[in-house]
């Protein structure tokens, strides 16, 4: 067989050809006859309740159609895990950018200004801000307590190990909000038919979600739902749950005037009303031997999640499961818990909830490295999980992994110690500071726990009528590859060429539910369904006596002509099912939180001058064990990008609020690293034989974004011999340290202190 | 007549699009980038933050890279416009399409359209570019997916194919 060496292969991208000639088709680029164009009336208030709602002077209000929770034909909710989020406000009003009123006219050009001429009264109610607010609590605005969801994962008994320890060593860690930012806003267009139902055309993650909450809104059954997703223009989490909004708002519209509606939000109301990364809050304290051995240590991580539910608890679990890194823990306990406050909800952001709770890690790292006097490098290199320990969930490391080896490589890479010291001289003199900052860590690839054994994914493959097949998965594509990469699997699978394999464009009316497009799962999971479902494409055709155990491509399409021919329909699916020797305990959280992890260690070179203030990255590395790597280029372009979003959370990107409102909704204002503002971002992967998902290859997607703040932060550390330890990290945070000029205080406490 | 449209009058203008003249009925103030979008069914242009700072509505305009979303069309009467439509010649792709295709320049592709135009723009000053000039010249163009780097060295290649061929 001929075709054995595509995967791991860079072959084309499969829609790239469109891409590149503007013909590949994102929702704005789509117009349906008749069409109107729909837009929002938010709250202007965190929190109250609706008094009035005025229609002012000017606009020809007849000619619109409006829209109010009223006309909702089923539940006011957007369902997804907790149905406490109304699609539009009724009463109450618990952030500044709570929907309201639709309004749908032919003319997109007036639909500023009505927006503009309705006049909300309110009687205001006391909002709360800060995760602090919402602990106190002053207000109770969410349940009855503030809090979304909490988690205690208790290992060993770490109150044992307090007066063992050499030294005690605290710290205290905060991470901002960051917007996605995709360069192509949220958008969808909505159909209805009152015999076919509704039909939503749009830029999503999970075509399946939008779904669900659609069947709950419009009171529909599920076949009276259909969802495509268009050429999504990025997404990184951030269309995972807000395009379910869009669409329950553009369905609204549609289902009373019975028109197409296209509501696509401007880059303002996008940056406003989406949601972002969970701002974060961590607390270490841990228990030291003089030797640098962690003996234990209690983590204590909060995220901010905003008004309503939504993914929080998710997002919790995976920062609950990363917070212990990459290191072995005989004891420890980490309480966690997302809390309420009267900002839009924050929601999934590539990584989901890792990058907060491993930038306190790794910045903890640091900082016992400190204590016990030892390097950045030895005290990872002492607290190493290896293969056989076990996480801080008491999953016992089953993969091959040398997290020794990477790092070595990695200090090689980047000329780590050479530089060290070279620089540890020059920057004792004039106005340029630089330095080294490392970053060990792991992400688990898959849902955490029990989640893919609920979600249950169905995938397809299809024999189609001029032999070729196809792919039928909910999986979406939007940058990262998945239709390459998932048609490669099928193509080898097969021992088909390349380009005999398609994929299905997201439908919910052809393609089952292979789960959301989130958590690095698509190639992992996602990608060993399609594999056994080729397989089962092969197999029918090899017993039905139409295909030899060997075969050309040429044979292997006619066979698939034929039984098309003779059977109409040729489809193999395939179900996930859990394997047996797994075990979760969702109560206590413990078990195996992930079928396997990807492992990194990434070095930042950084300057920072000290007239301007300003943090820059020099070279950055970035190596990783993610399994086969199935497609070098891909692969490659998944890590230097999530990179730099990584560099842009540390060093440029900060979301500036005013009473729960995103204050610098533009490009202008909130700042993404441009082409001027990169290193060399250099990439490296390493191949330790570990086999999990189809033809080896584990998660890689979210895994860059863990890195960076930590390694980078660590770096400006190295440089200016002062801490800090919150993110962003911005030039006047740099000034006012120097100005106070705090030198970094190293305070080992003295042994058996504390509780 | 709705508030929206009161005291403006659609008038007739032409322009060059692609090499083929073209003459649309619309608003003077309207944008560049609404009308190749709306009018003229030209939709590679997008529109990322409608206030020049993304690049993804570039298109060339008498030979200069500009923001589509910044031009009033009334600016572009008799202007000689090229959008990625009109980059490959037929089936045959340009070197940079090409390109961007071999080197991952391109993931979600919304700002792959303005990209390429911003770097045809960068070969024809410079058609031998330095590693910098390439940051420089790519700098107005915004992208979230690739941290730049396939980007870099798809247009790098492009420059050594098009110096080849």
């Amino acid at each position: 067989m001929t075709n054995d060496h595509i995967v791991g292969a860079s072959v084309p991208r499969k829609e790239g050809r469109d891409k590149v000639t503007g013909r590949a088709q994102y929702v704005d680029d789509m117009a349906l006859p008749h069409m109107l164009y729909g837009a929002t009336v938010r709250s202007q208030i965190p929190r109250g309740r609706i008094r009035s709602i005025t229609y002012g002077p000017g606009i020809p209000w007849d000619e619109f159609v409006i829209v109010s929770a009223k006309d909702i034909p089923g539940k006011n909710v957007v369902a997804l895990i907790v149905d406490d989020q109304p699609c539009l406000a009724d009463t109450l009003i618990n952030h500044p950018e709570e929907p309201i009123l639709l309004l749908a006219h032919p003319d997109r050009h007036i639909l500023p200004k009505a927006v503009a001429a309705v006049t909300i009264e309110y009687d205001p109610l006391p909002p709360i801000f800060t995760i602090e607010e919402s602990e106190r609590p002053s207000e109770i605005i969410w349940g009855t307590d503030n809090t979304f969801k909490t988690y205690l994962v208790e290992k060993g008994n770490v109150d044992g190990v307090w007066e063992k320890a050499d030294y005690v060593v605290e710290g205290e860690y905060r991470t901002g909000a960051q917007e996605q930012l995709y360069i192509e806003n949220n958008g969808m267009i909505a159909a209805f038919d009152p015999r076919q139902g509704i039909t939503v055309w749009g830029s999503l993650q999970c075509p399946y979600y939008v779904h669900k909450a659609l069947m709950a809104l419009c009171g529909l059954p599920a076949d009276k739902v259909r969802v495509v997703q268009m050429e999504t223009g990025g997404a990184f989490g951030g269309k995972e749950e807000y395009p379910s909004m869009i669409a329950a708002h553009a369905s609204l519209l549609a289902i009373k005037s019975g028109r197409p509606v296209k509501i696509i939000y401007d880059r303002l109301e996008d940056m406003a009303a989406t949601t972002k990364r969970h701002p974060s809050r961590t607390r270490h304290r841990t228990a030291v031997s003089k030797e640098g051995k962690i003996l234990g240590g209690e983590i204590e991580f909060v995220v901010d999640g905003g008004a309503y539910a939504t993914l929080s608890s998710v997002v919790l679990s995976r920062a609950t499961i990363h917070a212990g890194g990459a290191y072995f823990w005989p004891h420890i306990r980490i309480r966690a818990k997302a809390v309420a406050t009267n900002a839009p909800p924050h929601g999934a952001f590539r990584g989901f909830g890792a990058p907060q709770s491993l930038f306190a890690l790794e910045r903890h790292m640091d900082r016992i490295a400190q204590v016990v006097g030892i390097s950045p490098v030895e005290i990872r290199r002492r607290n190493f999980l290896k293969s056989g320990q076990t996480t801080t969930t008491e999953q016992t490391v089953r993969e091959s992994i040398d997290l020794d080896q990477l790092l070595n490589r990695a200090l090689e890479l980047s000329d780590y110690h050479a530089k060290k010291e070279r620089f540890a001289k020059q920057n004792q003199l004039g106005s340029i500071r630089k330095g080294m900052g490392i970053a060990a860590f792991l992400h688990g690839a898959g849902f955490t726990g029990s989640g893919e054994r609920y979600l249950s994914s169905v995938v397809g493959v299809e024999g189609c009528t001029d032999g070729s097949v196809r792919v039928l998965v909910s999986s979406t594509e939007f940058g990262q590859g998945t239709k390459t990469v998932l048609c490669q699997i099928a193509a080898q699978s097969l021992g088909l060429p390349y380009e005999d394999v398609g994929i299905a464009q997201p439908d919910t009316t052809v393609v089952p539910n292979s789960g959301p497009t989130v958590a690095s799962r698509t190639v992992m999971v996602v990608g060993k369904l399609v594999q056994s479902a080729a397989l089962g494409i092969r197999q029918t055709l090899t017993r039905a006596g139409m295909l030899a155990e060997s075969y050309s491509s040429e044979e292997f399409r006619s066979a698939c002509r034929n039984y098309v021919a003779a059977h109409g329909e040729f489809r193999s699916w395939a179900r996930y099912e859990a394997p047996k020797d797994v075990f979760w305990d969702d109560e206590k959280y413990r078990g195996e939180a992930y079928a396997a992890f990807a492992w990194a260690v990434y070095i930042a070179e950084v300057t920072v001058d000290l007239t301007t203030c300003s943090a820059s990255v020099d070279d950055f590395v970035a190596l990783q064990e993610v399994g086969k790597v199935l497609h070098p280029v891909l692969a490659r372009g998944q890590i230097a990008g999530g990179v730099a979003q990584g560099i842009g959370y540390t060093l440029y990107e900060k979301v500036v609020w005013q009473n729960g409102r995103m204050q610098n909704g533009q490009m202008t204002n909130y700042i993404m690293p441009t082409s001027a503002d990169l290193p060399s971002i250099r990439v490296f992967f390493e191949e330790m034989g570990n086999v999990h998902g189809a033809f080896g290859a584990k998660g890689i997607g979210e895994l860059p974004m863990d890195g960076p703040a930590p390694a980078i932060v660590n770096a400006v550390e190295d440089a200016l011999e002062l801490r800090f330890d919150s993110i962003p990290l911005l030039p006047e945070d740099i000034f006012e340290a120097l100005a106070t000029n705090e030198k970094r205080e190293v305070e080992p406490q003295p042994a058996g202190g504390g509780r | 007549m709705t508030a929206s449209v009161e005291n403006r009058v659609p008038s007739e203008l032409s322009l060059t699009v692609n090499g083929e003249r073209k003459t649309v009925r619309v608003y003077p103030m309207e944008r560049l980038l609404d009308t190749l979008r709306h009018h003229l069914g030209l939709t590679g242009a997008k529109e990322g933050c409608g206030e020049g700072e993304c690049g993804s509505c570039s298109v060339l305009m008498n030979g200069t890279l500009v923001n589509s979303c910044l031009i009033p069309v009334l600016q572009a009467r008799d202007a000689d416009i090229v959008t990625i439509e009109g980059l490959a010649a037929g089936t045959q792709l340009d070197a940079l399409q090409e390109a961007f295709l071999d080197f991952g320049g391109a993931q979600c592709g919304i700002c792959t359209p303005g990209m390429i135009l911003a770097a045809a723009h960068l070969l024809n000053k410079k058609p031998e570019p330095t590693m910098e000039d390439i940051r420089e010249g790519l700098s107005g163009n915004l992208c979230r997916c690739t941290g730049y780097i396939q980007i870099f060295e798809a247009v790098a290649e492009a420059a050594r194919r098009r110096a080849t061929t």
